[in-house]
This record gives C-alpha cells, sequence and structure tokens, in this order.
C-alpha cells in the first residue's frame, strides 16, 4: 500500500501542485506568524530586563488596589524618604525616579516617535557622580531648567547635538531648552522606537507637577546583600503600608510577563487570520482528493477485486494525502520561517525599530507547523478515501470509463436548508438581544450560517449561474459552454466558490461593519460638538492650565471650557467627574437633555441618562461626592442630558471640582469658539499662540472625522492584508478546479476545436467558466457578508444611539470586481493549455 | 495517381491531396507515415479509406479533414489550399466547410440532442436552415429525441446525432474516422446506410476510414493504402473483394 500511494503521489505531481500549494501557504503563515511573535518578543524581554540591571529593589507608592481607592488617600515618596532607603542596611545606594511624557520635535518641528512613546525622566546625578542608569557618550549632565540631556537614538534621528536647542513640551507650554548631555539607555521603551528626555531632578519634578516627589527610588544592594534580603530590610525600614517594594528580578519577569501577553494577542489574532487561511485550504484538498479518486476508480476497483479490503483502500489514499501534506508542511515551514525574517526586516524598515536578537525558531513552531500541514491535508483527503472505499469492486471491470457519480443532492439539500435556518434563527435572535449576550448567539449563528450556506452551495449553484445566462449569451457559443460546464459538477462548483466566499463574507462583513461604527462615532463628533476646535495632546495625557489659560487670552476666541478629570466616590461606588465651564459648556457641546435644565455651576450638575438611571436620579436630586481629597459636597442633579460615547458621566463646574483635585488641575481637552469660526487661518493664529507647539493637537470637527477615518481605515487596511491570504487560496482553489476540468474534457475540447471552435474561442469558454464561479463565489460571498454586517450591526446599534447601517456600495462593487479579477486570472494558465491541447490526441484519449 | 470519373457524376472534387506527404522525427528515427499520396475525392461520392494499422490511412484522412499538418504537398478543400493557412483560418474553414463524424461519437454531454446537432452552427453564430434541419432530422429518425441528453441515448443513437450534426451545416465534404468502430452491427448498419442516403440523395460527399469491410462495402469507392501509399483503388465494393483485397495484405505481411 506504501509503494502504490506513494506511487501515486509521483504519477500526480501536476495535479497536486496547487494542493501542495494551498497548504504551503497555510503552513508558512502560521510558521512566520510563530517564527515573527516569538523573535518580537524574546528580543523584547532581554531589551527591557537589561533596563532592570540597575535596580535590586524598586520603591513606589502604597498599592492602590483600583483608581477609586485613590480618593482620600496620597502617599509620597519624598526626600526623606528617599535618605531612610539610602541607610538601610545593605542598601548600596538610592536613586530617585521621576517619570513623565515629554515630547520632542526634531529640526522640522515633527513629533519624534509615535505619540505614546514620548517619555521624560530625571538625571539624578552630577558631573562627580554621574546617573549610572544613563551613561553620558557627549556633553554633561544637564542642569536647571533649561538643559536637557537626550537618549543617543532620539539625538540622532532627529539630527541634535551638544548645543543645539529643542523644542519640547511636557503639557502644553513650548519648552526651548539647550541639549547639555547625550546618553545611552537600555530602556526597552527607547529600544522600541520611543524618545526620552532627561532633566535634572528639580526641574523633572517640577516639569511632571511632583514638586518634592518621587515616582519610584530605586535601591542598589551592597556587595554580599541578595535582592530579597534588601527587600525585607527596606520593608521593615519604611513600613509595607506606605510602600510596595519589588526586586529586580521580580519587575524583570513582570515586565517579561507583560510583553508575552501583549504578543500572545497579536499572535493569537494572526492565527486566526492563518487559520481561515487553512481552512480554505481544505476545500482545495478535497476537491484534489475527490477528483483523484473518481479518475482512479477502475484502478482502485482493481485493488478491491484482487483483495485489498475497504479499509486499505481508505488507507492509501490517506497515505497519499499525508506525503502530499508532508512535502507541504516542509516547503510551508522554510517559506514561514524566510517570511517570518522578512517581516522583522520590514518593520525595521518603515521604521518601527524593534530591539536586535536572533531569529527564534522554537521546536514548537516546527512541530506545529508540521502537524498542521499533514493533519489538514488528511483531514480533507479523508471523505474522498471514504468513497473510494465504497467502490464495488466490479467498477474495475466495466468498459467504459465510470461516469462521475450522480449522488442524489436531496440528503445534502435538507441538511443545508436545516443549517441554515438555524443559523439565521440564531442570528436574527441575537439582533433582539442586548450587546453582550447577544455575541455569542450571534456567532453561533453566523458558524452554522456559513456552514449552511456552503452545504447547500450546489444547489444555489444552479438558480444564480442561471440568472447570468444573459449576460453570458452575448459570448456566444462560448459563454452557453461555460454557463454548462460551471454546473456540471455542482459539488466541485460549490466547493471552488465556497473558498472565495469565505473570504469575501469576512471582508465585506468587516467592511460592512467598520463602514458603519466610523460614521456612527462621527455623527457623535460632530452632532455632540458646538465647538469650533478642540485642543488636547498628541499622547493622549493632560494638558496644562497654562493651554487654557493662553487660548483664554487669544484674541479671537470668544468661548472655551477644559475638560478636567477627578475619580470620586458617590454612594459607594466610583464615579468620574468632569469639570467643565459651566458658563460656555452649553455653547461648545450639543447635548440633548431629557430632563431638568442644563444648568452647570456651584452645586448645580448634570448628569447623562445612564448614570442617572444606575443611581435613580432625576432633576432635582441630591447626592454626595467625596472627592479625590476626602472632602465631601452636597451637590444637585439640575438636569439629566443624553451621554454618547464621547462626552457621558457626571458634569460640575470646574470652580467647583478644581480646588479638590490633588495631583495638579489638568485638562483632557480644551473645547473653544471663535469669533471667525473655523478657518485656516484661525488654525494658523490658534497654533502660534500655542507656541506651534507639535505634541498639541488643535483640531476642528473636520480633523476630528479625519482623523477617526484614518483609524478605521489603517484598521481595515490591516485586515484585508491579513484576509488576502485567504482569497489567494482561494485562487489557488480555482485554477486546480479549472485545471482539473480542461484535463477530464480534453476529448470534448479537441471535438470542439476540429468542428470549429478557434483557439481563442476555446480560451474564452474556460475563462467564462473561471469567471461564472468566481462570481457566484463572490456574489454569496458579499451576500453573506451584508447580512452579517447587518446583524453585528444590530447589536452594536443597542449600545450606540447614533449606529446606523452604511452599506459600502462603492466597495462592494469593487469585492465583486475582485471576484471577476480572480476569476480571470486564476483562468490564465489552465486556458492557455485548454487552447493548447493537441486536437488529435485529444480527440483519440479515452 | 489518375482516376476515371464514372459516368453521370460531376467530375469537380469536393477535396484532393497532391504528392501529400507526412514525415514524424528526422534521421535516425525518421517515420514516414504518408510517401507522396495524390488522391481525389468527387463530389457527392462514398470513399472509403482502408488499410492494414500503421498503413496511414488515419494520418490521410486528418492531413486533408485540415486536423493535422503535414510535410509537403498540397491539400485543397475546394478551391482552398490548407497548406498555406494559418491555425484561425484552417479553423474557420473545418467550420464552415466540413464535418466530423468520430469513433467515439464526441456530443457535449451538457447539450441536449438537438443543441449538438446545431452546434457548428452555434459555434458559426450562424441560423440553422430549418428546413434543411428537419430533413436532416427526419432521416436519421431522432424527432423524438431532440431533448435528451447524450447520456439518455444509445450508442447506435449518439452516432445518429452526430451524423446529423455533421450534415445540419451542409459542408463540402464530411469525414468519417472508424464511425461505426464502437457500434453493433444493426446500429452500425443503420449509420451507414445514413451516410450513403445522404450521398445519393442529398448529393454529400463523404471520406470515411475504417477497417470493417463490411462498411467499405457501403461505398462507392474504396482506397487502400499501405506504408503511406495508395496501393489499390475498388469501385462498387462489395464486403467479399473488400475482404479478399485486405487478406492479400496479411499474406504478404507474413511472408515479407
Amino acid at each position: 500500500m506504501l509503494k502504490t500511494a506513494l506511487r501515486n503521489v509521483f504519477a500526480h505531481k501536476a495535479r497536486l501542485m496547487m494542493t501542495v500549494l494551498a497548504v504551503m501557504l497555510g503552513v508558512a503563515f502560521v510558521t512566520g506568524t510563530l517564527v515573527f511573535t516569538n523573535t518580537i518578543s524574546s528580543a523584547l524581554e532581554k531589551s527591557s530586563s537589561k533596563g532592570f540591571d540597575h535596580v535590586d529593589v524598586a520603591v513606589t507608592p502604597g498599592s492602590t488596589k483600583s483608581e477609586g481607592d485613590r480618593v482620600g488617600r496620597s502617599t509620597k515618596l519624598t526626600d526623606a524618604t528617599l535618605k531612610k532607603a539610602r541607610s538601610v542596611p545593605g542598601a548600596a545606594s538610592a536613586t530617585g525616579v521621576v517619570s513623565g511624557y515629554a515630547a520632542v520635535a526634531d529640526q522640522d518641528g515633527k513629533l519624534v516617535g509615535n505619540g505614546f512613546s514620548t517619555k521624560g525622566g530625571n538625571y539624578s546625578g552630577t558631573a562627580a557622580e554621574p546617573d549610572d542608569r544613563y551613561p553620558l557618550t557627549d556633553g554633561a549632565a544637564p542642569r536647571g531648567e533649561h538643559q536637557v540631556a537626550l537618549d543617543a537614538e532620539t539625538a540622532k534621528r532627529a539630527g541634535y547635538k551638544v548645543g543645539d536647542q529643542v523644542r519640547m513640551s511636557i503639557d502644553g507650554p513650548v519648552l526651548t531648552p539647550t541639549v547639555t548631555g547625550i546618553f545611552t539607555t537600555d530602556d526597552g521603551n527607547v529600544a522600541a522606537g520611543g524618545s526620552l528626555a532627561l532633566f535634572d531632578t528639580a526641574t523633572a519634578q517640577q516639569l511632571f507637577h511632583k514638586q518634592g516627589a518621587y515616582d519610584e527610588i530605586d535601591v542598589t544592594a551592597a556587595a554580599g546583600t541578595s535582592q530579597e534580603q534588601l527587600k525585607r530590610n527596606l520593608d521593615k525600614a519604611l513600613g509595607t503600608a506606605a510602600v510596595d517594594t519589588d526586586t529586580g528580578k521580580q519587575l524583570a519577569d513582570d515586565q517579561a510577563e507583560m510583553i508575552s501577553s501583549s504578543m500572545s494577542s497579536m499572535k493569537t489574532m494572526l492565527l486566526v487570520f492563518a487559520g481561515i487561511a487553512l481552512f480554505v485550504g481544505i476545500f482545495i484538498i478535497a476537491n484534489t482528493f475527490t477528483m483523484l479518486v473518481a479518475q482512479r476508480t477502475k484502478e482502485l476497483a482493481l485493488l478491491r477485486a484482487v483483495g485489498a479490503s475497504r479499509r486499505q483502500v481508505t488507507r492509501s489514499v490517506l497515505l497519499e494525502a499525508f506525503f502530499v501534506g508532508a512535502v507541504a508542511a516542509v516547503t510551508g515551514l522554510g517559506v514561514g520561517i524566510g517570511i517570518g525574517a522578512g517581516m522583522r526586516a520590514l518593520m525595521d524598515g518603515t521604521g518601527a525599530i524593534i530591539p536586535d536578537g536572533p531569529l527564534v525558531v522554537s521546536p514548537g513552531t516546527v512541530v506545529s507547523a508540521l502537524v498542521v500541514g499533514v493533519l489538514i491535508t488528511m483531514l480533507a483527503a479523508w471523505l474522498p478515501g471514504r468513497r473510494a472505499a465504497k467502490i464495488p469492486p466490479v467498477a474495475a471491470m466495466n468498459a467504459v470509463h465510470a461516469a462521475p457519480t450522480a449522488k442524489s443532492l436531496v440528503l445534502r439539500n435538507t441538511l443545508g436548508a436545516l443549517v441554515s435556518a438555524a443559523g439565521v434563527t440564531a442570528v436574527l435572535a441575537a439582533t433582539t438581544m442586548s450587546g453582550d449576550s447577544g455575541q455569542l448567539p450571534m456567532g453561533l449563528g453566523a458558524g452554522l450560517l456559513v456552514i449552511g450556506v456552503f452545504i447547500l452551495t450546489p444547489l444555489l449553484s444552479r438558480p444564480l449561474i442561471a440568472a447570468a445566462a444573459p449576460v453570458l449569451r452575448a459570448f456566444g457559443i462560448a459563454g452557453k459552454l461555460a454557463r454548462l460546464n460551471s454546473v456540471r459538477n455542482p459539488r466541485r462548483t460549490a466547493a471552488t466558490a465556497s473558498a472565495l466566499m469565505i473570504g469575501l463574507t469576512l471582508i465585506t462583513g468587516l467592511t460592512v461593519i467598520a463602514g458603519s461604527v466610523q460614521s456612527a462615532i462621527d455623527k457623535m463628533a460632530a452632532d455632540s460638538l458646538k465647538a469650533d476646535y478642540v485642543v488636547s495632546m498628541a499622547n493622549g495625557n493632560a494638558l496644562s492650565p497654562d493651554v487654557l489659560k493662553t487660548l483664554d487670552g487669544t484674541p479671537g476666541v470668544t468661548a472655551t471650557s477644559g475638560l478636567s478629570n477627578s475619580p470620586s466616590r458617590i454612594d459607594g461606588s466610583t464615579e468620574y467627574l468632569t469639570g467643565v465651564n459651566g458658563k460656555t459648556i452649553s455653547r461648545l457641546a450639543e447635548l440633548p437633555v431629557d430632563n431638568g435644565t442644563f444648568t452647570v455651576g456651584g452645586s448645580d450638575v448634570v448628569v447623562d441618562d445612564k448614570t442617572a438611571k444606575d443611581h435613580g436620579w432625576k432633576a432635582g436630586s441630591a447626592f454626595t461626592a467625596h472627592y479625590e481629597d476626602g472632602k465631601e459636597q452636597r451637590l444637585t442633579v439640575a438636569g439629566v442630558y443624553e451621554g454618547n460615547e464621547m462626552i457621558r458621566g457626571i458634569m460640575l463646574d470646574s470652580s467647583t471640582l478644581n480646588p479638590h483635585i490633588t495631583d495638579g488641575v489638568s485638562d483632557m481637552q480644551v473645547m473653544l469658539k471663535t469669533s471667525g469660526g473655523t478657518s485656516d487661518a484661525t488654525k494658523d493664529k490658534l497654533t502660534k499662540a500655542l507656541g506651534e507647539n507639535p505634541a498639541v493637537k488643535i483640531q476642528d470637527r473636520q480633523d476630528i472625522s479625519n482623523e477617526i477615518a484614518q483609524m478605521f481605515t489603517l484598521m481595515l487596511n490591516m485586515l484585508y492584508g491579513l484576509l488576502a491570504m485567504a482569497v489567494i487560496v482561494a485562487v489557488l482553489g480555482v485554477i486546480n478546479t479549472l485545471a482539473m476540468s480542461v484535463f477530464e474534457r480534453q476529448q470534448e475540447i479537441g471535438m470542439l476545436r476540429a468542428i470549429g471552435i478557434d483557439r481563442k474561442g476555446i480560451k474564452r469558454m474556460v475563462r467564462l467558466e473561471s469567471l461564472v464561479i468566481s462570481l457566484f463565489g463572490g456574489v454569496l460571498g458579499i451576500g453573506l457578508g451584508v447580512f452579517f454586517g447587518w446583524a453585528a450591526g444590530q447589536l452594536i446599534g443597542n449600545s450606540m444611539s447614533t449606529y446606523a447601517l452604511i452599506l459600502p456600495w462603492g466597495r462592494m462593487g469593487i469585492f465583486l470586481a475582485l471576484a471577476a479579477v480572480v476569476g480571470i486570472l486564476a483562468a490564465l494558465w489552465p486556458a492557455r493549455r485548454a487552447a493548447r491541447l493537441n486536437m488529435l490526441a485529444a480527440i483519440k484519449s479515452e | 495517381m489518375t482516376t476515371t470519373p464514372l459516368a453521370g457524376r460531376t467530375t469537380t472534387a469536393a477535396a484532393r491531396a497532391t504528392d501529400l506527404s507526412k514525415v514524424y522525427g528526422q534521421g535516425e528515427t525518421q517515420v514516414v507515415a504518408l510517401d507522396r499520396v495524390s488522391v481525389e475525392f468527387r463530389q457527392a461520392e462514398f470513399t472509403a479509406i482502408m488499410g492494414p494499422s500503421g498503413s496511414g490511412k488515419s494520418t490521410l484522412m486528418h492531413c486533408v479533414a485540415g486536423l493535422d499538418t503535414f510535410s509537403s504537398g498540397s491539400v485543397r478543400i475546394g478551391e482552398t489550399e490548407l497548406g498555406s493557412l494559418k491555425d484561425k483560418q484552417l479553423t474557420r474553414l473545418r467550420r464552415d466547410k466540413i464535418g466530423f463524424i468520430f469513433q467515439a461519437f464526441n456530443l457535449l454531454p451538457t447539450l441536449t440532442a438537438l443543441e449538438n446537432i446545431t452546434l457548428p452552427m452555434d459555434i458559426a453564430g450562424r441560423k440553422a436552415d430549418k428546413q434543411w434541419l428537419e430533413n436532416v432530422i427526419q432521416m436519421v429518425g431522432l424527432a423524438d429525441r431532440l431533448g435528451h441528453r447524450p447520456s439518455q441515448l444509445s450508442g447506435g443513437q449518439q452516432q445518429r446525432v452526430a451524423v446529423a450534426r455533421a450534415l445540419a451545416s451542409k459542408p463540402d465534404i464530411i469525414f468519417g474516422d472508424e464511425p461505426t468502430g464502437n457500434l453493433d452491427s444493426r446500429s452500425g448498419a443503420e449509420v451507414l446506410g445514413f451516410l450513403r442516403n445522404s450521398v445519393r440523395e442529398l448529393g454529400q460527399t463523404v471520406v470515411m476510414v475504417t477497417h470493417d469491410p463490411v462498411a467499405a462495402a457501403y461505398a462507392d469507392r474504396v482506397i487502400f493504402l499501405a506504408d503511406g501509399r495508395i496501393v489499390d483503388e475498388m469501385h462498387a465494393p462489395t464486403a467479399d473483394t473488400v475482404l479478399d483485397r485486405m487478406k492479400r495484405f496479411d499474406a504478404k505481411g507474413r511472408t515479407s
């Protein structure tokens, strides 16, 4: 049996090619994902653990279990704490660490790094006693508020050297310190492409609003003292209630775990898409083996006739699948390792800096790639193998080539109808449920429906392809023959089209959902915003109060309001309070009032409908708020407004709230109205007023819409890229099917050539068949995608009031065109082969 | 070779081959399939081509019918010289001037009997001559089977569809490649009867390759090929005279 199986694989090399390619692509995707993510996380872990080389024990302020607990409590690490830590037995040194965000602009005024990785800190040391966390490669330590040190990577990227003036910003106002030193660092954030700017400790404390306090105290152990010993000593000296202590090893481990967990979610996502590509591949494998078995009917019957058991026949087919899968898996593994290496190079090339490290190909990667490749192939070949076993020995005696079994589709159609109906019912039922509880039934229903539609595709193929007949008629006899050929083997056509359908269903569904959500968010932003401009930090941090002051003093600005945030405790639960300018807010934001009036000022507050419902408030209700600083105040609900994703919660006047904010008042954003409305000139004026700061965003409604659109476009493009693999595999499937059809119909093609169809006509016939199959898959996929998009939208709409289904007709047109392109491309080679067939040989071949 | 025209028949040739040679391979491995064959197929005549296996009878037919290329010489269908035609022109010539009947019927399983019959016209984008089509269908006795697909027809019925397909487009000449090879003797006789009737009654020209003396007996003329050359010709053949002639090939084969 082994020999037979091997011989068969070699005999059908060409016909197995597409199958091997399909499996190979899937395996390569899996391998590439594993290699890439393993390599990155190992490099990141290594580089971040280096960052803890100078820390034996880190002391941080007493643990805060949740944000709400911060209310009324705050421990600070002060100079006194630092002194105490330094004198603990076994401590060699202790360094006070201050950190925050600091945006650095390059020579052209552009932000270095992306918004979230621009860090700032303190250089704790002097020329005599340098800070050994940050070895200086050039210049000297920064001193005072006009001096700064930059990491070497940032200095190189932005083109700064010692003596240059740098434009930077902490929380709004522009600073222009002079670079006094360049240093190197092991900081993982810098290694990953961020920037780090250091001030002297006092300046850093002031800039980051931490007067006299440290974020962390790093203690190093004296020779002979272990990290654990030092930790115990520190706990004893400082008190476990006031501070938390962690050993350097612990911190490194925590960090490594965090990195690997964030990489693993990326890995999971990539593997899902690899899984989709592999799933699509199953259809191709099954098609190929079905055909091989059908063509070998006589041969297999002969095996049975001379004494092979059914099981042996099945096993010989499975063995063949094993060889095919093994070859595909091994090549896929090789290609995948290449992809992993290439992806890292690509990311390096696009500026996303990844720390160096060796390419990691773990044994797990190799094993899973091989197992996946072989198992998928054997699984897909299992049904054809079973069918092979059912061939009766007498089939060997039939002189005529056994016709493909025209087994009734009744059973299949009934099953398909039942499964589809169950799927549709579940999806429809889910649309009436609330967001969270509806997700599971919707997912299940969607899965069932896809399977049901797949089972039904042979049935659906007839009417849908018949509907294309008028168009095909325009192509004369070639069109007619193409249509008839495409429904000739409904199962095979169905499997081929389904492969394409799956990819297009996902692509269309995601496009519909993303488009609708985007427009919903956009509408929310536009509807609720009456302000001309919104000012915020590029890195999402809070703005300095100076920004609001500056804007207030800018000519042409007619109304402003900051939005400050502070946690509070109300009725035992944590609620965020939003401080706004009560006099101007109604001119800047449009929030429909359900009951009461929109009055914010003194002890009058407004509450969004959801919070009001949670607490059972309505206009006139009063409640007690415990502020962040421990004080409490009786507040009255003046009105209940309809909250949305952008603005919600309890809104009170900033003059009421701000005195209670402990960490320094800061606004998440500032909304403003100008006398001239939005215009380039106004924006210019505002930009100038804020010192042309690269870290500050000044956006009008259009800018916000654009930003939202950009985010969605980026996300969709990424998903398209990932789903492209599934589409490519589907293309291989169409090629495979056409190649099989051409092979099986050689005699017919020869006859058609003899009685007068020219090569062009034959090519056209094959191409049209390909087009029909691809468009069939495309129509099914787009149809299902729209349905799922609509259904998921119903769920989203329950929690998003502005959600409305938007059908991206243009995109859908493109997807259909894509299906057509797939059809034409897939037909290139089979059509050429068909046209080149030797007429006489074809007619004679049995 | 020269042939004397039969009395009462038109002298125009439907197809003519002159010094036709077909050589496969080169040098040592060279095989001469046709060796300077000259032959004429007159209009409204039923010709059978016979000869032992490997005599070149199929090759001759394929070359004259524009299915295969030849090495030297000339082939004319009517007034058209095939040697100078490109694939596209050759295809059009086959479509418009030539009808084919194959041993394995070669019908399209996806088309009905009627659609198979009108296929050459559909390919050309021409409308079928209704009256003619009805006559042909009547003649082959398929009137009540037109909506059936080939898989629902017997072998004899399938070949009758193939005959109707060849006749329907009124070609200048019909070539048959062992048209009765896959049929039982009764069905075979039917098909040959139709072919002979089409010559007698409709003035069709038919050339058929066969190895069956009984089939050859339906022809007006039999030409015998051996080793790529025409070695004999017989008019008004009977099964017995053809068989006798064929036996002489066998005897020669055994003695040489």
